[in-house]
């Protein structure tokens, strides 16, 4: 690399454009062939779109804000109990239910983040672990309320707009999916090339030196953390509306694991990584654990300490790497 | 009500010195080198492994097994020190946690693979069941030897890290590992000994734990939540700080289960985060 290389990011822009770059057209072009292409996999789909969704959410504050949570499924659990509850209890209507989860998550990510803005790394792990096997422990002892370890069900939905009710080939779930996946997505998007997103990744870089610039940290982050619980809680909502069914696990501590895993695979503070690592992840996990669930877990931890070690940037990273490189190579 | 509320706090002290023992090379290696290791417990993990087949395939007596599950779990320890840690002392948090979640995983299907995923029967030798009457109060032999014997290493501990030349090194590391350098001292050797020493003390504890904590695979990830709690509660690198927050939690752990068991776990996850809340930089941490 030489000199004048290493000049152009000066030069380049300091706010991101905001123009969609056909990569993407071409990424959501995929999500709606695969719709096409793979018709008897739609459950599976619209499973991954949602995981998609919640390890955006993650990427919000992990990414972005370098806010290491470990108990992120707190407000993914408590999106999918209050749409789940909604359901059972008679209010059916499917885009007013996730509005709520959206709410709930919202609600419960502000009121934890001043918890968690606080502290260093080792304090903010152990809060977000905390709550969120708090959580675990209340909806496993409320099971008037929740159907404890027996998982809520009963769940009825409604049709989507009226019109598509939920069916068991996953069609309607794919692509409510996909549309609630995109019109989030959107935002998150929106938020991360904004001025206010731009001030994130500053907090992340240097947390000392943006007082000083005049952006004030703790609110910044409050705000972030409530967005992303948010979002959240809107994947949770999704899942329960589309599975009709809530387990206890929506709440446990492997999911959150999970999805750092996903998040840090596909690579973090891009956006587009969760989605990658949430299909990539989902996919492996659907024919892999088939075969032997402790094999599954070997390799995935294999996979996460060469992932560490070797690609920081995840596979996104990666494939920017080898862009780069092939870039290089030309001039 | 009297002999329970003393039966309980024995039994958490007890507890809670486990806890201890186990915790304090974390305390140790987050306090040394800043380094978030959640796989801190798989060491814990291959020390009991160690107990228990020693004890099973070779008919070694318990009390020669721990010795064994020590060196086990230092050498263990040093090896993926020097190969793979050394590496990521420098790296983000976030990274070290991915990275041991992953040796987590790693672990917790290995010990699967070779030694099934079934808790591993133990028969602590006779002298060390029953009861033993104590002031006219009955209390668990196995736990009178445990608090005894982590005593005793907290008190060897303690002479190490004050007393010595190599405790001293430690301590300088600890305050700031570059001037510590630039004194002369081997920085890198000094983490290098430590994080085997923690590794040790931790398979050690694993081994005196099987009879109160039980061994399955799952151990790293069942109780990584209250070894990393003896550590932020107590604040990392301290003895001291590691100590109190385990009798803490030890107690309070153990009380909450006997006195509210319908509630369980709850409290100490609140007893946690009200805690960090209170201080997040540990009861003894010193402030960044």
């Amino acid at each position: 690399m030489t000199d004048t290389s290493t000049a152009v990011p000066a030069i380049a822009p300091l706010l991101p454009t905001d123009r969609w770059r056909a990569t993407e057209i071409a990424f959501w072009a995929v999500a709606i062939a695969a719709f096409f292409v793979f018709p008897q996999h739609r459950v599976l789909g619209s499973q991954i779109l949602i995981t998609g969704l919640f390890a955006v959410s993650l990427d919000l504050i992990l990414g972005y804000a370098g806010i290491v949570s470990l108990g992120h499924a707190a407000f993914f659990g408590l999106g999918a109990y209050a749409a789940g509850i909604l359901a059972v209890h008679g209010w059916g209507e499917p885009l007013s239910g996730l509005i709520v989860a959206g709410a709930v998550g919202a609600l419960a990510g502000f009121a934890t983040s001043f918890l968690v803005v606080r502290g260093a790394d080792l304090a903010r792990l152990m809060v977000t672990l905390g709550i969120g096997l708090m959580l675990f422990e209340a909806a496993n002892q409320m099971s008037s309320v929740t159907g404890g370890a027996d998982g809520l069900s009963g769940v009825t939905m409604g049709k989507v707009f009226g019109l598509y009710s939920f069916d068991l080939s996953g069609t309607t779930a794919y692509l409510y999916s996909l549309g609630v996946l995109f019109v989030l997505f959107v935002v998150a998007r929106r938020i991360v090339s904004s001025p206010f997103g731009l001030s994130l990744r500053g907090i992340r870089e240097n947390v000392r030196r943006m007082p000083a610039i005049g952006a004030p940290v703790t609110r910044r982050l409050i705000a972030i953390y409530t967005i992303s619980a948010a979002v959240a809680g809107v994947a949770g909502g999704l899942l329960a509306q589309t599975t009709q069914f809530v387990g206890l696990d929506v709440f446990g501590f492997p999911r959150s694991a999970d999805l750092m895993i996903m998040l840090v695979l596909g690579g973090a503070g891009r956006l587009y990584g969760g989605l990658v690592g949430a299909a990539v992840f989902m996919v492996a996990h659907h024919y892999l654990s088939d075969l032997n669930p402790v094999y599954w877990q070997f390799w995935l931890g294999l996979l996460l300490v060469v992932v560490v070690l070797y690609a920081r940037g995840g596979i996104l990273g990666a494939i920017e790497a080898l862009r780069d490189r092939i870039r290089g190579e030309r001039t | 009500m009297l002999g329970n509320l003393v039966g309980v706090l024995f039994d958490g002290i007890a507890y809670g010195s486990l806890l201890f023992i186990i915790s304090i090379g974390l305390s140790v290696t987050m306090g040394l080198m800043n380094f978030v290791n959640l796989a801190h417990g798989a060491f814990a993990m291959l020390g009991g492994y160690a107990c228990v087949l020693l004890m099973t395939r070779a008919g070694v007596p318990f009390l020669a097994t721990l010795p064994v599950a020590f060196v086990v779990s230092a050498i263990a320890g040093i090896v993926l020190e020097r190969t793979l840690y050394q590496r990521l002392y420098k790296a983000t948090h976030l990274d070290q946690v991915m990275f041991s979640i992953g040796l987590v995983f790693m672990a917790v299907a290995a010990a699967t693979y070779f030694f099934g995923p079934s808790q591993q029967p133990m028969r602590l030798p006779d002298y060390l069941r029953g009861q033993v009457n104590v002031f006219g109060l009955d209390l668990g032999a196995y736990r009178i030897f445990l608090i005894v014997v982590v005593a005793a290493l907290t008190v060897a501990l303690h002479l190490l890290l004050v007393r010595t030349r190599f405790g001293a090194q430690v301590r300088a590391s600890v305050d700031n590992a570059v001037a510590s350098a630039g004194l002369g001292i081997n920085v890198n050797r000094v983490f290098g000994v430590t994080f085997a020493l923690g590794s040790g003390l931790a398979g050690l504890g694993g081994g005196l734990g099987i009879d109160v904590l039980g061994l399955d695979p799952t151990f790293p990830l069942k109780y990584m939540v209250y070894f990393l709690l003896v550590v932020a509660i107590g604040g990392a690198g301290t003895i001291k700080g590691g100590l109190v927050a385990a009798m803490i939690l030890g107690i309070c752990d153990v009380a909450g289960k006997y006195y509210v068991p319908q509630i369980g776990s709850f409290i100490i996850y609140f007893l946690m985060v009200v805690l960090m809340i209170l201080f997040p930089a540990g009861l003894y941490g010193r402030r960044a």
